[in-house]
C-alpha cells in the first residue's frame, strides 16, 4: 500500500444520508475476480442514465447531468463529502476499491458504517468522522461557484481551507501509523504467530471439536 | 471483577494478543467463503506465497452467481462462470473444502454453515458477507469482513480489532399469533434505525427472543447489520442445543457431552452491565412491511405512507421525499392499497425450512393474482429444497402459481439472471430495500414469509393474520 501523503484536493459534496454500498457500486460489478477497474463505475446507478454492465466501455454512456461526480466544478475531486451512517449494508470491497480507483483518498461524514470504515483503512482510504455542524459548513462551502480545496494533513490530523479555518480530527493512532507508513496488516499480524500457534493449542485443549480430526 | 455479558465472554475466549490502545488480535475458528468477496484475497495469497493457516476451519460455496435454473447446462453470464470456476480451482489449490453446484450441499453460506452444525456455541465466525451476523443465533461471535480481512483470516486466523459496545435489545413478553422473527426484527430497525447499532454487538434477548426457534432466530440475528451492528448475539439454551444435535459437523460421543458443558456456559450472567438497553413489547409488534429504501422505513401492515412533511428533521425529511419517488408511492397510503406485481420468498434471511412452511401453509388451495408477474420460491440450500420437497411444499407452491427453483442467493440482491426490471414492485422476504438492490429501478418492500405469500394471492399487502383467520 502506498504511504498516505498530505495532500490539497477538491472537496465533492454528495448530500445524501445512509449512502450503502450497493449505490457506491452495484451487484454486477461485483463478478470481477480483480481488485482494479472499479472506479468508472463508481455510484454507476446515480451517475448515468443507463444500466451498466461490467467489462464494457464506460466513455459513451449517457451521463446524468444532476449528480455530483458529472458536475464539471467537482472533477478530479479526491474528498468526499458526505453525510451520516455512509457505507451502511453490504460488506463489499469493492466500494473502497472503487472510491479510490476513482481518485477519493479522504471521505468525510459525520458518521459511518463500521464494516465499510473498517474496510478503507484497508485500502488507503482516511475515512474522517466530523461533527455534523463542520460538515454542514463545508456543504455550504463547497457549493460556490468553483470547488472547496482542503488541504489533509493526517500527520498532524488536520483539515485547512485553502487561507481560512483549520479543522481538526480524531483517528485511531494504530490506522493512522499503518495509513502513515504504507503498512500490510498481514506482515504484522504474521509478526504475532508464536502467539498465535501458542493460544491454538491451548484452544484445542479446552475445545477440540473446534478442530479437525 | 464485574458481572460478564455473553460478548465478554467470547471476546476474551479468543484475544490471543492485546496492545496498550486496545488494539486487539483475536483468533478465528470458523471461515465461510464464497465466491464474490474470495477471488481477490487468494490472488494475494498467490501473490505473496502464503498458504492458508488452517483450512479445516474454512468451509466455501458457490451462492451469490449461481443460476436457479437449467443448473444443469452451467452457467450463462461469461463473467459469473469465471468467478465460480475461480472458487472452484482456489479451493482446490489451497485445500478448502468446498460444496460445489452441483452438491446437494450447495446453498447460501449461511443457510448451510448452521446446517452442518458447521458454526457452534462460543466460536468466532467470519466471511466476506455483511449477513454473517446470522450465526450469532448460535451464541457464535459472527461478523462480516472485507476481502482484505478474508485474506487476512486466511493467512494469520486472526483478525485485528478493538472492542465493542454491547447493547441489549429485549423483546418482552409473547408474540401475538402470526407475528415472525422477520416482524421482530423489522421493528427492532424501525425503533433503533440503520445506524442505531453502529459501533455495537447487540445481544437479543427477553422471552419472545427466547421463544424463537433456531431459525427464527437466525433470521433475527441475520438482519442485526441492518440496525448498523456487525454482530448479534442470542445466548445459548436448550433450543441451541437440541438443534445442533446430530448435526454432520457437530462433535459427538464423549465429545458431545464435553461440549454442551461448556456451551451452556455462553450467556450473560444476569446482573452484567450493557453500554445501552432497548426494550420492545412483544404484543404490540403487528406484521411489518418496508414503505421505502432502508430497511428503517418501516410500518405495521394496518399502517400508512409516512408523510414527510410531518418529520421535523431536514435531512430525514428530504430522505423521505426522496425514497417516496423512488418507491411511485405518495404519503399517507394505506399499506394495505400497495399492489405488488413481484414477489421473492428466500434468501438468508428467510430461506429456511420453516420460512417455507409458512408460506406454503398460505400459498395452499390459493391462486397467485392474476396480475403478479412473477413469484419465485428459492431455497435457502439443497438441503432445504429436498426436505421441502419431501413435504409436498413444492408442489404446493407449484399449484398456487409459484415458481419453484435451485438454491442460491438469487433475487436478494440480483446478482444472477433473477431481478427487477424498472418500475416492479416486489414484495421481498430478503434484507435490504435499498435503490436498485433487486435490479435498477426495482422496489422492493420488505415482509416476512407469510406475509409475502399473502400479498401474492392478494395481489397486495394485506395482513396475513386475515387470511390464517386468527
Amino acid at each position: 500500500m502506498d504511504k498516505f501523503e498530505k495532500f490539497t484536493g477538491v472537496v465533492v459534496p454528495l448530500d445524501r444520508a445512509n449512502v450503502d454500498t450497493d449505490a457506491v457500486i452495484p451487484k454486477q460489478f461485483l463478478k470481477s475476480i480483480k481488485r482494479s477497474g472499479f472506479g468508472p463505475n463508481l455510484f454507476d446507478e446515480w451517475r448515468y442514465l443507463d444500466q451498466g454492465q461490467p467489462d464494457t466501455d464506460n466513455s459513451s454512456r449517457p451521463l446524468n447531468k444532476g449528480f455530483v461526480l458529472n458536475d464539471p466544478r467537482y472533477r478530479d475531486g479526491q474528498i468526499l463529502l458526505t453525510r451520516d451512517n455512509f457505507g451502511c449494508g453490504s460488506s463489499r470491497e469493492h466500494a473502497p476499491w472503487a472510491l479510490a480507483d476513482y481518485g477519493f483518498k479522504v471521505i468525510i461524514a459525520p458518521s459511518f458504517a463500521d464494516i465499510f470504515f473498517n474496510n478503507c483503512f484497508k485500502n488507503g482510504i482516511l475515512p474522517i468522522v466530523l461533527e455534523s455542524e463542520y460538515v454542514d459548513n463545508l456543504f455550504r462551502e463547497s457549493d460556490g461557484e468553483t470547488a472547496l480545496e482542503l488541504t489533509v494533513d493526517l500527520d498532524a490530523q488536520t483539515l485547512t481551507v485553502a487561507g481560512g479555518e483549520k479543522i481538526t480530527f480524531d483517528v485511531d493512532p494504530f490506522r493512522k501509523h499503518c495509513l502513515l507508513e504504507g503498512l500490510d496488516d498481514i506482515g504484522l499480524t504474521l509478526e504475532h504467530s508464536e502467539r498465535i500457534r501458542a493460544f491454538e493449542e491451548k484452544r484445542r485443549a479446552r475445545a477440540p471439536w473446534i478442530f479437525g480430526e | 471483577m464485574s458481572a460478564k455479558t455473553l460478548y465478554d465472554k467470547l471476546w476474551e475466549d479468543h484475544l490471543v494478543h492485546t496492545e496498550e490502545d486496545g488494539t486487539s488480535l483475536i483468533y478465528i475458528d470458523r471461515h465461510l467463503v464464497h465466491e464474490v468477496t474470495s477471488p481477490q484475497a487468494f490472488e494475494g495469497l498467490r501473490l505473496t506465497g502464503r498458504q492458508p493457516w488452517r483450512p479445516d476451519s474454512a468451509i466455501a460455496t458457490p451462492d451469490h452467481n449461481v443460476p436457479t435454473l437449467g443448473r444443469a447446462k452451467g452457467i450463462e453470464d461469461p463473467v459469473a462462470r469465471i468467478q465460480v470456476a475461480e472458487l472452484d480451482r482456489n479451493c482446490e489449490q489451497f485445500g478448502i473444502t468446498e460444496f460445489g453446484m452441483s452438491d446437494v450441499r450447495q446453498g447460501i453460506v449461511h443457510v448451510i454453515g448452521p446446517e452442518q452444525g458447521f458454526i457452534l456455541p462460543g466460536m468466532t465466525v467470519v466471511c466476506g458477507d455483511s449477513h454473517t451476523s446470522t450465526h450469532g443465533a448460535m451464541g457464535a461471535l459472527a461478523f462480516g469482513i472485507g476481502t482484505s480481512e478474508v485474506e487476512h483470516v486466511l493467512a494469520t486466523q486472526c483478525l485485528i480489532q478493538k472492542k465493542s459496545r454491547t447493547l441489549r435489545v429485549s423483546v418482552d413478553g409473547k408474540l401475538g399469533s402470526g407475528v415472525t422473527a422477520k416482524d421482530i426484527v423489522l421493528a427492532i430497525i424501525g425503533e433503533i434505525g440503520t445506524a442505531g447499532g453502529t459501533g455495537y454487538v447487540i445481544e437479543f434477548a427477553g422471552e419472545a427472543i427466547r421463544s424463537l426457534t433456531m431459525e427464527g432466530r437466525m433470521t433475527v440475528c441475520n438482519m442485526t447489520i441492518e440496525a448498523g451492528a456487525r454482530a448479534g448475539l442470542i445466548a445459548v439454551d436448550d433450543t441451541t442445543i437440541d438443534y445442533l444435535r446430530g448435526r454432520p459437523h457437530a462433535p459427538s460421543g464423549d465429545r458431545w457431552e464435553a461440549a454442551v458443558k461448556v456451551w451452556r456456559g455462553f450467556h450473560s450472567e444476569p446482573d452484567a452491565r450493557f453500554d445501552r438497553e432497548v426494550r420492545l413489547d412483544a404484543a404490540a409488534i403487528a406484521p411489518q412491511v418496508t414503505w421505502g429504501t432502508s430497511p428503517e422505513m418501516v410500518v405495521p401492515v394496518n399502517d400508512r405512507v409516512p408523510d414527510p412533511d410531518s418529520e421535523q428533521d431536514a435531512t430525514r425529511a428530504e430522505g423521505m421525499r426522496r425514497a417516496l419517488d423512488y418507491m411511485g408511492l405518495k404519503a399517507n397510503t394505506p399499506i394495505s392499497e400497495i399492489p405488488v406485481d413481484h414477489v421473492f420468498i428466500g434468501s438468508c434471511t428467510n430461506g429456511r425450512i420453516e420460512d417455507l412452511r409458512a408460506a406454503a401453509a398460505v400459498a395452499k388451495g390459493r391462486q397467485v393474482a392474476d396480475h403478479v408477474v412473477q413469484a419465485l420460491v428459492v431455497p435457502g440450500s439443497g438441503l432445504v429444497k429436498r426436505q421441502a420437497e419431501q413435504e409436498g411444499l413444492d408442489k404446493v407452491f407449484v399449484d398456487a402459481g409459484f415458481e419453484w427453483r435451485e438454491p442460491g442467493c438469487s433475487m436478494c440482491l440480483a446478482m444472477n439472471a433473477d431481478q427487477l426490471n424498472p418500475g416492479d414492485r416486489c414484495a421481498s422476504t430478503s434484507n435490504r430495500n435499498f435503490e436498485g438492490r433487486q435490479g435498477k429501478g426495482g422496489r422492493t418492500h420488505l415482509v416476512g414469509p407469510a406475509m409475502a405469500a399473502a400479498a401474492a394471492v392478494a395481489g397486495h399487502f394485506i395482513d396475513v393474520r386475515d387470511l390464517q383467520g386468527n
